[in-house]
Parts: C-alpha cells; sequence; structure tokens
C-alpha cells in the first residue's frame, strides 16, 4: 500500500537524473530505491533511461570527417616551421 | 573560466609567438597529461596533433551543428578551430582544462559563425530554470496521462507499465533506424539542453567538464540533463512501439 512518504510514480520520473547523478540526499535516495524495488513500472522506466544512455554514446563512435585531415596536418607542418621548432 | 578564446586577426598568417616557455601553465585546470600534451604540441610533434584531433573532431563537429546546421560549415568550423588553438596556444595558460579551452573555441567559432549566417543564437547556454525544483517542473519528463489522477486511490501511479527494453533483439537497439531516431530526438532539442547530453552521454563529459564549459551550474545542467534524456527516452519509447 501506498504510505503517506512513499513517492509516486509521477515522482520517480522527475527525480531518475538525480538519482543517476548521484545527487539526491540520502533518505530522497532510499525512497526512490524503495519505490523502484516494489514497482515494476519505475524498475523498466530506470531500465530504459539507462539503455538511452548506452545508445546515445553509441553515437559517439561514428566516426569523423576524414577529408580535411591532411589538409589540417600541413597546416600543422606550416606552424610548426613558422615557428621555427623543425 | 576566463581563459581566453578570442582569436588572432590573422589566424593562418600568425607565424611568431609560438615559442613560448612552460612555465606559463600554472593554471589550476592544468593536468599533468595536459602539461605533457601541450609540450609536444608546442615541440612541433606532429603524432600528438593528429592524435588530438582524432580524439576531439567528430564531438566538435557534432557540437558544432548545435549552431551551424550545414555539415560543410560545421567541418569549417572545425578545421577554423584546429587552426585557432595552435595560433593561440603559446597564449594557454591552463586556466582550464586544454580540453575545454579547444572546445571554448569551438563555441565561439561556431557562434560567430551561425550570427554571420543570420540564425538567431537563442541564450542556449541558459536554461530557462534557476531552481533545483525539477518536479514542479513545467516540462514533465513523461506525459501526465500515463499516470492515474489526482482522484484516484493509486494517484501518480503508471496507467500502464513501461516495457522493458531488454526483452527486445538487441540488433533492435542497435539498429541505424534506432540512431536516426536518436539523432532526429537531439536535433528537435532546444540548444542548451542538446549541449548538454552531446556532452555528457554521447561524448562522456563529466559534469564538472561540462558545467566548466558552457558556463552554467551544476544544477542547470542537471536540470537542462533531464529534460533532455527524457525527451529522448520518450522518442525511443514512441518508435520501438509503432514497429
Amino acid at each position: 500500500m501506498a504510505s503517506a512518504d512513499s513517492l509516486s510514480c509521477q515522482e520517480v520520473v522527475e527525480l531518475v537524473t538525480e538519482y543517476l547523478e548521484n545527487t539526491l540526499i540520502s533518505e530522497m535516495h532510499e525512497r526512490f530505491e524503495q519505490h523502484i524495488a516494489d514497482c515494476p513500472g519505475c524498475t523498466n522506466y530506470v531500465r530504459q533511461v539507462r539503455l538511452t544512455i548506452d545508445m546515445l554514446h553509441q553515437l559517439a563512435q561514428e566516426p569523423a570527417f576524414p577529408g580535411t585531415k591532411q589538409e589540417l596536418l600541413q597546416f600543422f607542418r606550416n606552424w610548426k616551421k613558422g615557428s621555427g621548432f623543425c | 573560466m576566463s581563459e581566453r578564446t578570442d582569436q588572432p586577426e590573422n589566424p593562418f598568417g600568425v607565424t611568431t609567438g609560438q615559442r613560448t616557455a612552460l612555465t606559463n601553465l600554472a593554471g589550476p585546470g592544468i593536468s599533468a597529461e595536459d602539461v605533457h600534451l601541450i609540450e609536444l604540441l608546442r615541440s612541433g610533434n606532429e603524432a600528438a596533433f593528429e592524435s588530438l584531433v582524432d580524439c576531439h573532431t567528430a564531438a566538435m563537429l557534432r557540437l558544432a551543428k548545435v549552431f551551424v546546421t550545414a555539415q560543410a560549415v560545421a567541418e569549417e568550423v572545425v578545421q577554423e578551430t584546429w587552426m585557432a588553438v595552435l595560433v593561440g596556444l603559446s597564449r594557454f595558460e591552463g586556466r582550464s582544462s586544454l580540453k575545454t579551452w579547444i572546445f571554448r573555441i569551438l563555441t565561439n567559432h561556431a557562434k560567430t559563425r551561425a550570427q554571420r549566417e543570420g540564425r538567431s543564437i537563442p541564450f542556449s547556454s541558459l536554461p530557462d530554470v534557476d531552481t533545483a525544483v525539477i518536479s514542479n517542473s513545467s516540462e514533465p519528463a513523461v506525459d501526465p496521462d500515463r499516470f492515474l489522477p489526482a482522484d484516484h486511490q493509486w494517484s501518480g501511479h503508471w496507467i500502464s507499465f513501461p516495457l522493458d527494453w531488454r526483452e527486445m533483439p538487441e540488433e533492435r537497439l542497435l539498429s541505424q533506424e534506432t540512431h536516426a531516431c536518436i539523432d532526429r530526438a537531439i536535433e528537435a532539442l532546444p540548444p542548451g539542453q542538446r549541449e548538454v547530453i552531446i556532452l555528457r552521454d554521447i561524448e562522456g563529459w563529466t559534469s564538472d567538464e561540462t558545467c566548466s564549459l558552457l558556463g552554467i551550474s551544476a544544477v542547470n545542467q542537471r536540470v537542462l540533463l533531464h529534460r533532455a534524456r527524457s525527451k529522448v527516452r520518450g522518442a525511443l519509447e514512441k518508435y520501438f512501439e509503432k514497429a
């Protein structure tokens, strides 16, 4: 049963970022975890957010532009010459 | 916070001034690793420069596109940034990390370029909230219709549970279409939220690094991250339900 100090699912979804960032005060952190332990919906919700973060991080693996890198390295060589380092 | 990121008048023609002793690297933001890397760069070590370019270019491109939409323009902005980094290297004093300094030059270049092209730059780094009261946010993380109404005994609880995405085939989660869905969701975000989710979740920056680059408080950063993540999750949920 929902007791007076238990969080609702609607509250949990607004706290999930603070929970994952570990910035909830310890009492709230506990209440959050208690709710999750009893609520399959919110357990799935937190999992979805974690998976979203994992999927976002996969985007970082996509290749950058290769075309202009040679130009950039040529600029570096000129810069080096100009600065009298070689 | 106040590292100089302005550019010289002629960023491509400067030939003097790069040779500077490392004694000016005394700032609190500088790590031993950065000092070593800057030493290599200043001594003209091309491999060090190339690996730095490889390491940061994808993220720079992604961040530039928050401000300039065309891919070609974003690539130019990244190119200009690297040139400005080399030219400005002698002035770098280590008041922020090398990475933060490079990305600050990037965002300055991108914003300048966007303005020149007549795109209005919203207060991209300024979230529209100043408080930590995320729960009273005008932008709920989840559509309120997903929860039981106030007059219900279980008010605020799910009407139907979110699905367990782990039950989906992994190919689904990793597919190109899923990536495209995430890209579209990110493109639809306001610039401030976009910057934060790119840096934190795509590029894996820490909260401190992100706040330092964007010049925002940890609380504001969390609010922006929360809104951005919630929207991307919501977009994925819709996408997965449809197919």
